[in-house]
């Protein structure tokens, strides 16, 4: 059995029962790296959605931040167990992004710069529940946490919310991505705790 | 620049599961082919698991995930690990 | 644990009793993992300074201000606690008593640990193959096993030289600054002496001496061994 390390608390968090389970109150927010920053010019930025029939459609920089923009307050968890409270964001809905595309699959493919993918199912995107964001807490969201722009899937476990987000794919089953392929849960919901499969 | 290290600090983990020190293993990139110890390689020690990417070309080798049930070894950009005893 | 050292204002030294530890080799390093008492755990790595057959290891630990374990190992930690160890590991940046080329140590503030262990391990053997350590502090006093490196260096195997980087002796004839290319190349061997070489440090720093290294092409790239503590 583990050893209890007298003294020791961690890096310091609060068990709060608004809470998902096992999750911990944080005010910092850590930084996860997979791998190195990708460095993505403005000028060559671009957001996609490629549908089953090959049809693609893109917005670049300019043209995102021509469409409407919404503000969102919304807590995030992490499957590394650090919860965020109450944090600020701005960006574009996926349901302003779909309202021109036509699809019958059921699944979405993230892809990243720096090539990172995740799944989800489409519905989880629809219905004011998932943002291209690109600001937080009122200034441009930085390269560490995700910028120029990130997915913001909050109700799912924050590693769904696509740091450097490059386009979505529709795809007709729900294959894993990055993570999902290694032991991380298909679907993620914090509330349910559904870290691992 | 992000926080990474050696291949090295994998040993860890690794000895859980492989009774012979598997960070001295070459492995071969499937992206530009260099094969290196994979003690030379470099970690990413992101909290939900360490991913390896060559050292030369960046691209990921290898995603070591240490899940309850028992670590996930995802040798996805290995095109082959030569052990030495 | 038995006892801590104080190393330097923020560094201590810990000696460890570990039951059936099995020994370990220069540059091998541990996993500790420590647990909170509702269950929170965090594993970090730290390198062994100690050599040889025993149960007795030492750790030198350095206290970052916002981490989560150093400043619990440098601070908490006192005689009589347990912890939770996995080990030893690597064995890949390690250094045999057998081993035959002239040796380039390079260390950057506790990236001295793992050489420390090649040091001792290359005293206690007898290896009469040349060491030089080229050793990076921000000041004096931030020298980790300043006295021992004092006594060690009246070996004639065993040449050691410091790079001060905010803060050096009142009498030193360089001005405080960053590892150059120049300390580099004046503490080499020649190439013709097939040097290997071990970095170790902070990842800014082995990445920054490890592409000068290339760059001076005494080495040869694969001699060059490195071991990234993390950080920026
Ligand atoms: C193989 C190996 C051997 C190691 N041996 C030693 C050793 O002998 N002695 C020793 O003191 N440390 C050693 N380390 C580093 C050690 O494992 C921890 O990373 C370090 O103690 C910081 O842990 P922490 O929990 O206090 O900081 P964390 O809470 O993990 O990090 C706090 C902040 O400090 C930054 N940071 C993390 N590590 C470093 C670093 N090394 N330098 C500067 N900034 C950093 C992080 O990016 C973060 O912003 C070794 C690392 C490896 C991989
Ligand atoms: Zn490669």
């Amino acid at each position: 059995m583990a050893v209890i390390s007298r003294g020791f608390f961690g890096r310091k968090r609060e068990e709060n029962p608004e809470l998902p389970p096992g999750q911990y109150l944080t005010e910092d927010f850590p930084v996860l790296s997979a791998g190195p920053t990708p460095v993505v010019d403005l000028a060559d930025w671009t957001f996609s959605i490629q549908t089953e029939s090959g049809e693609v459609h893109a917005w670049n920089w300019e043209q995102l931040n021509a469409l409407p923009q919404e503000d969102i307050h919304t807590d995030i968890h992490c499957v590394t167990r650090w919860s965020k409270l109450g944090t600020t964001w701005s960006g574009v809905s996926l349901d302003t992004l779909f309202a021109g595309v036509d699809t019958t699959n059921a699944y979405v493919m993230v892809h990243s710069y720096g090539g990172y993918t995740t799944n989800m199912p489409l519905a989880d995107l629809m219905d004011g529940k998932a943002w291209i964001a690109t600001s937080f807490e009122g200034e441009p969201l930085d390269p560490e946490h995700g910028g120029p722009a990130r997915l913001l899937v909050p109700h799912l476990y924050f590693w769904k919310s696509a740091k450097w987000v490059h386009g979505l794919r529709m795809v007709a089953t729900d294959d894993p991505g990055f993570w999902e392929q290694n032991g991380y849960h298909i679907y993620g919901d914090p509330w349910l705790e559904q870290r691992y499969w | 620049m992000s926080a990474r290290v050696d291949g090295n600090a994998l040993a860890g983990i690794l000895s859980e599961y492989f009774r012979l020190d598997t960070t001295s293993a070459i492995v071969q990139c499937s992206g530009c082919g260099t094969r290196a110890a994979l003690a030379r390689e470099l970690v990413y020690p992101d909290p939900m698991g360490f991913v390896v990417r060559c050292e030369r070309c960046e691209d990921v080798l290898m995603i070591v995930v240490d899940a309850p049930g028992g670590a996930w070894l995802d040798l996805r950009g290995v095109d082959g690990v030569q052990f030495r005893g | 644990m038995v006892e801590t050292r104080i190393q330097t204002p923020s560094a201590r030294s810990i000696q460890l009793d570990v039951p059936g530890w099995p020994g370990n080799i220069a540059g091998q390093h541990l996993d500790v993992r420590l647990t909170a008492e509702d269950g929170y755990t965090a594993v970090r790595s730290y390198s062994i300074a100690s050599v040889g057959d025993g149960e007795r290891i030492e750790l030198a630990v350095d206290r970052l201000p916002t981490g989560e374990v150093s400043p619990y190992l440098v601070e908490e930690l006192r005689a009589g606690d347990q912890l939770e160890v996995r080990g030893p590991l690597g064995t890949y940046f390690v250094w045999h008593p057998t081993d035959t080329a002239p040796v380039q140590l390079i260390a950057g503030g506790s990236g001295i640990v793992p050489l420390m262990a090649m040091i001792r391990s290359h005293e206690t053997s007898g290896s009469t193959v040349p060491f030089h350590l080229l050793y990076s502090v921000r000041s004096p006093r931030d020298v980790f096993f300043a006295d021992e490196l004092r006594a060690l260096a009246e070996s004639p195997h065993l040449r050691v030289t410091y790079v001060y980087t905010r803060q050096a002796p009142p009498d030193w004839p360089i001005a405080p600054a960053r590892i150059t290319t120049a300390a580099i190349a004046a503490d080499a061997f020649s190439r013709e002496e097939n040097p290997v070489a071990f970095v170790c440090g902070p990842t800014g720093f082995v990445e920054t001496v490890a592409d000068i290294m290339v760059g001076l092409r005494i080495f040869a790239p694969l001699t060059i061994k490195t071991e990234r503590f993390g950080g920026k």
